[in-house]
């Protein structure tokens, strides 16, 4: 990628070459000619001055308000030492590669915080809305709520809305992460910030910007790092204590031990000064500064990239310590939907009985009704259903081409009479029976499950492998068909027959019972209590839904349950490289302390200590961004 | 009222968490913060006293980083 840099950054570099370009030529000549003292001073003076005026400058403006803290006054007197103990070219140099090490630090922030810019640019910048026939170009939040907006190939769609006009297939990838196009027509649901690919459609907004998806993505995850994780409040901390700590020392370093050791000998105040002034160097904590807030930037950044939004810095490290997953059945591991899993006919085909079924039931509005009608491929000929009455709580009995039927529960099969039993597998069972001139025939049973979502199962190993230790499901639903679903899934325990304050209930006793962090997941339509309840509220399918943003701490964008492992291994290596560059930084930081006050650490080490960490740190907190694979 | 503004030539983060500390300590601030990630800041405070607060936060950034500028 390339990166542009500022006019302040280009003179900044100009002004580098030239002190480099310099200092070559002045050890070059030194290393020849032996000259007086203080021509070597002033000589190494004038790159110095050249590379670091500003420095000096906002140095001195600190000082006068009193900064005595600040990392530029820290480093002129550093420096200024340096000069007054006879190391010149330390002196020189060591301003360099601060002001080398300031650059590049502008540069890879610059250029990090682009690409995650990049990675966010999902706001779209214009809509055409038809207004009185015409199509006029409009920022997207002039735009009302029930007008029609025009979207082309290759657009953002700006608004949520309702096509009213055309076909198209849409790339939502940049909010779920999914890749894969979805075709859409006539009264489909669009969604802000999705490219429309293919075809010319017109929308009805229902959303104004303010309120569309798009907006509330970005200002989730632009005010993300508001909540800020345990690690930076100790970061902020420590930085508050470390720099007049080391300040002090350095102080004490440079005037206790001359005083005892030769008070009067300039070779020994020269010695410890030149230690004092090493201190100075490391004292800024910059590298952790920069690097532990970059790091979770990124790491929401490239979630986001994922269709995974994390909503702060605080969850990536609950996430990162989760060792239980509860997930709730229905709209989350199932599709919510109710699907014909099998029909067992008695007497008649499997053909005959669906016929049948869907015959009875497709008047009825209830959801397995519903399914059963959809099972039936092809015409149902209503002319030919004649009475039906639904009986509460047992079925319905219909008359169908001059023959009744019944068709519902045990209950309604023993009310009428027919020789029914019972199915091995576990579902809502829907017998059908037929009452012909006083006979009554059992013609068999259709089985209805709750589907479970294809992805289901991919969650579960998924989850297993980065080491989730338990995985419970909770439901409303009969034990039977939660105790088929949690082994097929190969869950390792279930809670059936809940009721929405039993799930918070049951929730809470586990967050009690566990050591390690607890993540509930949801769809977040009527579970927000347990959501917020949990550790980590992991809400899904949340492309339109608001509550479900409002209540999670994690959301993701799709239906897919998959995504929770990737959400945990983004946390995990974020979390990592965050200790890595604490360890890291502070772990130099201490040994150049020791090895400066032992008189063995010099000022080039120093400047590594200060300058080379912070740019392996800035380095290491960047891959962060990088996605995940798999 | 909270808004955002944003930071021209914020160049060091330690900086940028002696700003805020700063503007923190400005009487009627409410929250504040400045992040050097975003390049922005936001400030919390009163609508009447808005303004105000608005100029002596600029004045606490000068004091911190003479380079770096609020875009208003």
């Amino acid at each position: 990628m390339k990166y542009k840099l500022t006019k302040k950054q280009k003179k900044m570099l100009i002004r580098i070459i030239i002190a480099v370009a310099l200092l070559a030529v002045i050890a070059a000549v030194l290393h020849f000619v032996e000259l007086p003292w203080w021509v070597e001073l002033i000589l190494y003076a004038i790159p110095y001055v050249i590379a670091g005026y500003d420095v000096l400058k906002t140095a001195f403006i600190n000082l006068i308000h009193g900064q005595v803290f600040d990392e530029k006054f820290l480093m002129m007197v550093a420096t200024v030492g340096a000069f007054g103990t006879g190391e010149y070219p330390e002196a020189s140099f060591v301003m360099l590669f601060y002001q080398v090490g300031e650059l590049f630090q502008s540069i890879a922030v610059g250029r990090s915080r682009k690409s995650i810019a990049k990675l966010m640019d999902i706001r779209p910048d214009s809509a055409c809305v038809l207004r009185g026939g015409e199509e006029i170009e409009v920022s997207p939040d002039e735009v009302e709520i029930g007008e029609t907006i025009i979207v082309k190939p290759g657009e953002k769609i700006p608004l949520d809305g309702v096509i009213i006009e055309g076909t198209s297939t849409v790339n939502q990838a940049a909010l779920t992460g999914e890749s894969a196009p979805v075709d859409k027509t006539y009264s489909d649901n669009v969604i802000s910030g999705t490219l429309n690919l293919t075809g010319v459609i017109k929308v009805r907004a229902t959303s104004t910007f303010g309120q569309s998806t798009v907006s509330k993505i970005l200002e989730l995850v632009e005010n993300a790092s508001d909540k800020k994780a345990k690690v930076e409040n100790f970061i902020t901390k420590f930085a508050r204590y470390y720099t007049p700590a080391v300040v002090i020392a350095a102080l004490i370093l440079g005037i206790v031990p001359p005083i005892f050791l030769g008070i009067g000998s300039w070779e020994v105040w020269k010695e410890w000064l030149t230690r004092a002034c090493v201190f100075l160097v490391v004292s800024c904590p910059c590298a952790l500064v920069v690097s532990v807030p970059l790091s979770f930037f990124g790491g929401i950044g490239g979630a986001s990239k994922d269709g995974i939004l994390i909503k702060g810095a605080g969850y990536m490290e609950v996430l990162s310590k989760i060792d239980t997953v509860v997930f709730d059945k229905t709209g989350t591991l199932t599709k919510g939907v109710f699907e014909v899993d099998d029909v067992h006919p008695n007497i008649v085909s499997v053909a005959e009985l669906k016929d049948i079924a869907a015959c009875c039931e497709s008047f009825s509005s209830h959801p397995v009704a519903q399914s059963i009608v959809r099972a039936h491929e092809g015409h149902i000929d209503k002319s030919l259903i004649g009475d039906v009455s639904e009986i509460a709580g047992k079925g319905v009995k219909a008359v169908v081409d001059g023959k009744t039927y019944y068709c519902g529960n045990g209950q309604l099969m023993e009310m009428c009479g027919a020789k029914w039993h019972d199915c091995h597998l576990t579902g809502t069972i829907i017998h059908v029976a037929r009452e012909d001139n006083g006979v009554v025939d059992y013609l068999g049973h259709i089985i209805i499950n709750d589907q479970i979502k294809p992805d289901s199962e991919a969650a579960v190993k998924g989850l297993k492998n980065v080491g989730v230790k338990k995985l419970i499901m909770l439901t409303g639903d009969k034990h039977s068909v939660a105790e088929s679903v949690a082994n097929k899934l190969g869950l390792t325990g279930f809670f059936a027959e809940l009721l929405p304050a039993d799930k918070v209930a049951k929730v809470e006793e586990l967050l009690s019972s566990e050591k390690g962090r607890l993540a509930f997941v949801g769809d977040g339509i009527n579970d927000a209590p347990v959501l917020m309840r949990a550790d980590c509220g992991i809400a899904m399918g949340a492309m339109g839904s608001d509550a479900a943003i409002e209540s999670a701490d994690v959301v993701l964008m799709d239906d897919k349950p998959s995504k929770i492992a990737g959400a945990i291994r983004i946390a995990r290596k974020t979390m990592k490289i965050v200790w890595e560059n604490i360890i890291f930084a502070l772990g130099v930081k201490a040994v150049i302390l020791i090895l400066g006050a032992l008189g063995i650490a010099n000022m080039w080490l120093a400047v590594f200590g200060d300058v080379g960490v912070l740019i392996i740190a800035i380095l290491n907190a960047m891959r962060c961004m990088r996605k995940i694979n798999g | 009222m909270k808004k955002t503004f944003e930071l021209e030539d914020l160049d060091c983060a330690n900086c940028a968490m002696k700003m805020q500390e700063a503007i923190l300590k400005i009487p009627g601030v409410k929250g504040c913060e400045v992040s050097f990630i975003k390049q922005k800041m936001t400030i919390e405070a009163d609508d009447d006293e808005f303004d105000k607060i608005v100029k002596l936060a600029v004045k606490a950034i000068a004091n911190v980083e003479p380079d770096c500028t609020v875009l208003l």
